[in-house]
């Protein structure tokens, strides 16, 4: 603590453009965060509120399989959403990085383009699609692969193509950015060596782009775990997440509590993958983020 | 052979980016057509545009989110340079720490951001509304401008500013006249995309609301949680209008930038 004092008067009033920033991080970050934890571990109060009685009810109540369903529906929403994304957004990241300088650069702004507009207004979008004799039911019925409106909005392939929209581009910068520092004479010197081109491949290419796949992942699922307007609007009422369910719990303001429960819970999974991130990629930077 | 793969990853690269902006253009179209139904074209009209500009509930929720979008980014913008710059002018063992602490809201799911304001504010009584917003985003806009601005002094070269103190420049003036022309296209940077972020925000919004404080993306989201009206096609027209606009104004900037780079060089 001295040390520190002195430190500080030693490089004198510079050490005071620290205060906001140690402030805002201790005042506004740390402590609300502490103070859900503290919430989830207090009982429930008879109206609203919580009662001063420390008991881990709250986490065994999310043992109900009310809850638990609703937790393994979101996780699998996530996995699954994931999983396509990864799937679409590889590749695409992959082909990006072999493009002339020229087109990276037009790539990336058409990318970010869309990207940067409101993400309510790109769901809206996919309602015109999607909504019952939309733009998607009328194609199909103009191609004749159908003949009467296939109803798709409100559907669980409708919540599924929103995630992936949302999240796509997480991935694709991602993976662009760990692909396009990779060096590509690697896969030549194995090519020329007698490697299949998927022996390259498994070999040299998805081992180099492995930092930014799994950053990819991590920019994916965290968030997907969490984007309960995507299901509520393009899923109406059916589909129940477990941020719709907090959103819910929360402004209803019922059983505080258990919301601070649910949310640790999310934060603990959160943690753990950002942690698991860190040990695998040996980084704490995410790749393709800022 | 080898021709044949590019074709196929230009075709696969084009085509997702086609179904990345379907839902954009049908947007677009359908914000100038006379029909109430998104599924019917009757002719092009600007009626869903007059209508927008009558609905005095969407323009009071407009100026609230620029309200929002400007101060918290604002806010944000002179904490986290100063914080950056401070961070490399006074190196403390906690930096480290703090960094990890102010970086959090970007990693963790914005629901339990909007949770955790949520209960913080209600546990010291501050009253939801603007005040409440302000603060949420202004945390939330910090870590993107923090990290622009210490990647920007990482890269600096040192010795301009000792060459300024050792010329005899005092500290306000080395700041003026050295060190802030030098990050200002990362805090500039850094203020589009807070500003961008709070603009956009739904998540936190809902939960640090009052219930008399609307922000544009909350009343949308309301709207289309109850159904569809054509009003917001005209409404998502002219907010891409203006964010493709900012986008390629930042784009321009940096381009200048690294015109002048070459330039120096």
């Amino acid at each position: 603590m001295k040390s520190e004092k002195q430190k500080k008067t030693k490089y004198g009033a510079s050490a005071l453009l620290l205060v906001p920033m140690y402030l805002t991080a201790l005042v506004l970050v740390l402590g609300p965060l502490l103070y859900m934890v503290y919430l989830s571990l207090m009982s429930r109060g008879e109206v609203w509120g919580f009662i001063n009685d420390v008991t881990l009810d709250n986490y065994v109540q999310l043992m109900e399989p009310l809850y638990l369903n609703t937790f393994f529906a979101s996780l699998k929403l996530a996995l699954l959403s994931t999983a396509l994304i990864i799937l679409l957004g590889y590749p695409f990241g992959y082909f990006m990085a072999r493009l002339s300088s020229d087109w990276k650069r037009r790539m990336m702004l058409l990318i970010m383009l869309p990207f940067w507009t409101s993400s309510l207004i790109r769901l809206y979008g996919w309602i015109i699609v999607f909504r019952s004799n939309g733009t998607l039911d009328q194609l199909l019925m103009f191609l004749g692969v159908t003949d009467s409106p296939l109803r798709l909005l409100y559907t669980y392939p409708a919540v599924v193509v929103g995630m992936i929209y949302a999240l796509l581009p997480f991935m694709i910068l991602a993976v662009y950015s760990s692909a396009e520092k990779m060096d590509w004479r690697l896969v030549d010197a194995a090519r020329d060596l007698g490697a299949s081109r998927l022996k390259a491949f498994t070999s040299i290419t998805l081992p180099l782009t492995m930092p930014g796949l799994l950053s990819g992942i991590i920019l994916t699922f965290i968030p997907s775990m969490g984007l309960f307007f995507i299901a509520d609007i393009l899923g109406g009422n059916k589909i129940v997440l477990v941020g719709s369910m907090i959103q819910d719990l929360m402004t209803r303001g019922r059983n505080l509590p258990l919301e601070a429960a649910m949310a640790v819970v999310l934060m603990a999974m959160t943690s753990a993958l950002l942690w698991l991130y860190r040990k695998i990629s040996r980084t704490s930077k995410l790749e393709g983020l800022v | 052979m080898k021709k044949k793969r590019i074709k196929l990853s230009g075709i696969y690269l084009a085509v997702i980016l086609f179904l990345t902006y379907v839902p954009i253009l049908l947007t677009v179209v359908y914000s100038f057509n006379a029909s109430k139904l998104t599924s019917v074209w009757e002719g092009f009209s600007l009626k869903w545009y007059q209508e927008l500009l009558r609905d005095r509930d969407l323009r009071e929720a407009l100026i609230n989110s620029l309200i929002l979008a400007v101060s918290s980014c604002s806010a944000a913008t002179v904490i986290g340079t100063m914080g950056a710059l401070g961070m490399k002018k006074v190196p403390l063992k906690t930096n480290g720490l703090i960094e990890s602490i102010s970086t959090m809201p970007m990693m963790i799911p914005e629901i339990i951001l909007g949770m955790v304001f949520l209960a913080a504010f209600s546990l010291v009584g501050l009253p939801f509304g603007m005040t409440t917003l302000i603060i949420s985003h202004t945390v939330f806009c910090i870590p993107y401008i923090f990290m622009m601005v210490r990647a920007r002094l990482e890269g600096m070269d040192q010795s301009i500013e000792d060459a300024a103190r050792d010329l005899g420049a005092g500290p306000f003036r080395l700041f003026w006249d050295i060190t802030l022309p030098m990050i200002l296209p990362a805090v500039l940077s850094g203020m589009l995309l807070a500003f961008a972020m709070s603009f956009d925000d739904v998540i936190i919004s809902l939960f640090v609301t009052g219930p008399r404080t609307n922000t544009l993306p909350v009343k949308i989201y309301t709207k289309l949680k109850t159904g569809v009206t054509p009003e917001i096609n005209a409404l998502a027209t002219i907010m891409l209008a203006v964010i493709v606009s900012a986008l390629l104004l930042s784009n321009f900037i940096s381009t200048r930038k690294t015109r002048r780079k070459v330039r120096d060089i």
